[in-house]
């Protein structure tokens, strides 16, 4: 984590609406993406997890903090500066019906990549989309057929290629599999892996499924609300969750072995509205922990080893799971 | 398109036999208009007192009108001028509605302007409007495709903001947007290739209006100039025989039906041919 940092954003927040009907969607979230690493974003759905994702990317503009993209600051940045940063990161979508124009051929869903930054002609760009359809596993013969002529798995397959046409730094892939039988996402998630070991480049990965994420990732920030909870080394954070409601998910997701002990504590009640977010700690509503200092303030972030950090005011057990 | 992907597309469109049997009546309307002089068995304007409202007969198909003039004829000559104008007030009215729709449902800061504009237009009855700008213009057969297409450009601009503004959400839109590809692509390739369905049977309905109401300007006198038939000027100076022979509108109101039915049915069939998932099944 010595290199410099890919992504780095300070303080991010993003509210949409105005009072009275003002949503929290993020509040002040701070991580780095080095080149290379696979960060996961892991939370239930309404924690901010996609418009972390839309923000770094620039779909959405901030409403605070800061995002720098290979050391330049883009918060600000409008349509047309962003347009040369758009061939550096870009993104895979949930839902691989929706993000593939109907009316377009494979070709031109892929090549319209292409040409947005003149990356390839003629012959070249013909050569390159079945090289392109090659390396997502699927046959360069298929790119004359429509979106629908494919399977979920090969339409997210196209959705792949169309992101690496580009070749980019950094790929927000949001829920690339949730949509997808789980015999075709572990597929898909296998491709991924192979794609960044090969190509070097740094991954955002969204998801809601913490096997998933584990199973994808280096380093985890783990959401609430908007807010992050915790952050860390996969392998820190999923065998010593310091906050509880890392501890809380973890004990949540279904372990293979029936004979496990069930010593889950499962969470009482729904994600509070982020129209008006609890006081202090975002989580103390659901916290098994909670007592009346979490309505205080809002926790700092506390060091719970190297780069392994957490926000919450507890000595929190140091389950092992 | 190349010859053998043209005639493949042509092989789709005509394997259901409506489709084919619209595109047939349309193509025999249009040949009719465009070659009037050879095929009409009469004068258009030919008056003959003596043969007054003479029912359909071997002589006169159709019949004869109030001047003796051949039906028939007159059918013939007519869709030049209502055809044209039909055609001419789709053309006019999508190009003009679907720019605006687009721009409005694409744009927010035009979509407030575009839109209260579109609905105070809306609030005046089509024909009131249509009269009052051809009195406004002069009564010409230009000026009544520009007033029609004025009306109904409205109706085209909302179908299409509609259909933009659920596009316009679609993650693939958002895609592209990421890709870094231009606006105006995002608005012709993915927007508009996406909504062209709507446009389309838009386009065969207004057809059908534009076609009935030239009838209707004519019929008040604020149309296009009397002496040239139309199929609306035959109905309107018919319509007061229409008792006692009723040929006289019966079958220009059958050339209108004909021409507004085959066109409907052609655009269905374009508009199934547009969508690749439909396509497939045809």
């Amino acid at each position: 984590m010595s290199d410099a940092p890919l992504v780095s954003i300070r303080g991010l927040t993003k509210r949409f609406g105005k009072a009275p009907a003002l949503v929290h969607a993020v509040e002040d979230v701070s991580f780095e993406i080095a080149p290379g690493e696979v960060v996961g974003l892991v939370g239930e759905s309404g924690s901010g997890k996609s418009t972390i994702g839309r923000l770094i990317l620039r779909a959405l503009d901030p409403t605070a903090g800061a995002i720098a993209f290979d050391g330049r600051e883009i918060g600000g940045l409008s349509r047309r500066e962003l347009r040369p940063l758009r061939r550096r990161m870009q993104m895979v979508f949930q839902d691989p019906f929706a993000s593939l124009n109907p009316r377009l051929r494979v070709k031109d869903i892929i090549g319209e990549a292409l040409d947005a930054h003149g990356l390839a002609q003629g012959p070249e760009r013909s050569k390159r989309i079945g090289e392109l359809l090659e390396t997502v596993g699927l046959d360069a013969g298929h790119a004359g057929r429509f979106p629908h002529e494919f399977s979920g798995g090969q339409r997210q397959r196209i959705g792949i290629a169309r992101a690496l046409a580009v070749r980019p730094d950094l790929i927000v892939a949001d829920e690339p599999v949730s949509a997808l039988d789980v015999s075709v996402q572990a597929q898909v998630l296998n491709l991924l892996q192979d794609l960044r070991r090969r190509s070097g480049m740094a991954m955002l990965f969204i998801s809601h499924d913490l096997d998933v994420i584990e199973l994808m990732c280096d380093r985890i920030v783990v959401l609430y609300l908007g807010r992050v909870m915790e952050i860390g080394p996969t392998e820190e954070v999923c065998r010593r969750p310091r906050h509880p409601y890392t501890q809380a998910l973890l004990a949540a997701s279904p372990k293979p072995d029936p004979d496990a002990p069930r010593t889950r504590k499962l969470l009482q009640g729904d994600i509070p509205s982020p129209l008006s977010p609890p006081s202090g700690c975002v989580f103390r509503t659901r916290c098994p922990l909670a007592k009346e200092d979490c309505a205080g303030a809002v926790p700092a972030m506390r060091t719970a080893g190297p780069d392994h950090r957490f926000a919450c005011i507890h000595e929190a057990p140091k389950s092992e799971t | 398109m190349d010859p053998a992907a043209a005639k493949l597309f042509l092989d789709r469109l005509f394997r259901r036999k409506l489709v084919l049997f619209g595109a047939v009546v349309l193509l025999v309307i249009v040949i009719a208009a465009i070659a009037a002089p050879l095929i009409a068995p009469y004068s258009p304007t030919g008056m003959r007192v003596t043969q007054r409202l003479r029912p359909p007969s071997a002589t006169n198909w159709f019949g004869t009108d109030e001047f003796g003039r051949d039906v028939l004829s007159r059918i013939i000559y007519g869709g030049r001028a209502s055809l044209g104008i039909g055609m001419a007030v789709v053309l006019a009215s999508m190009l003009a509605g679907t720019t605006l729709g687009l721009l409005a449902g694409y744009f927010r800061a035009l979509d407030t302007v575009i839109m209260r504009i579109v609905d105070a237009m809306m609030s005046l009855p089509d024909i009131l409007l249509a009269i009052f700008l051809v009195a406004v213009l002069g009564a010409s057969a230009g000026n009544v495709v520009l007033a029609l297409a004025i009306v109904y450009t409205p109706r085209v601009t909302r179908v299409v903001r509609g259909s933009t503004l659920v596009v316009r959400e679609l993650p693939f839109v958002e895609a592209a947007r990421l890709l870094g590809v231009s606006t105006p692509r995002i608005l012709t390739v993915h927007i508009l290739l996406n909504v062209a369905s709507p446009i389309l049977v838009q386009a065969t309905f207004i057809f059908a209006y534009a076609v009935l109401a030239e009838a209707g300007l004519s019929f008040l006198g604020a149309g296009v100039p009397p002496d040239v038939p139309t199929w609306g000027t035959m109905i309107a100076s018919g319509q007061q025989y229409a008792d006692r022979a009723f040929w006289v509108v019966f079958f220009p109101g059958l050339a209108i039906v004909l021409a507004a039915l085959s066109l409907q049915l052609v655009g269905d069939g374009l508009r199934d041919m547009l969508d690749p998932k439909l396509r497939k099944a045809l």
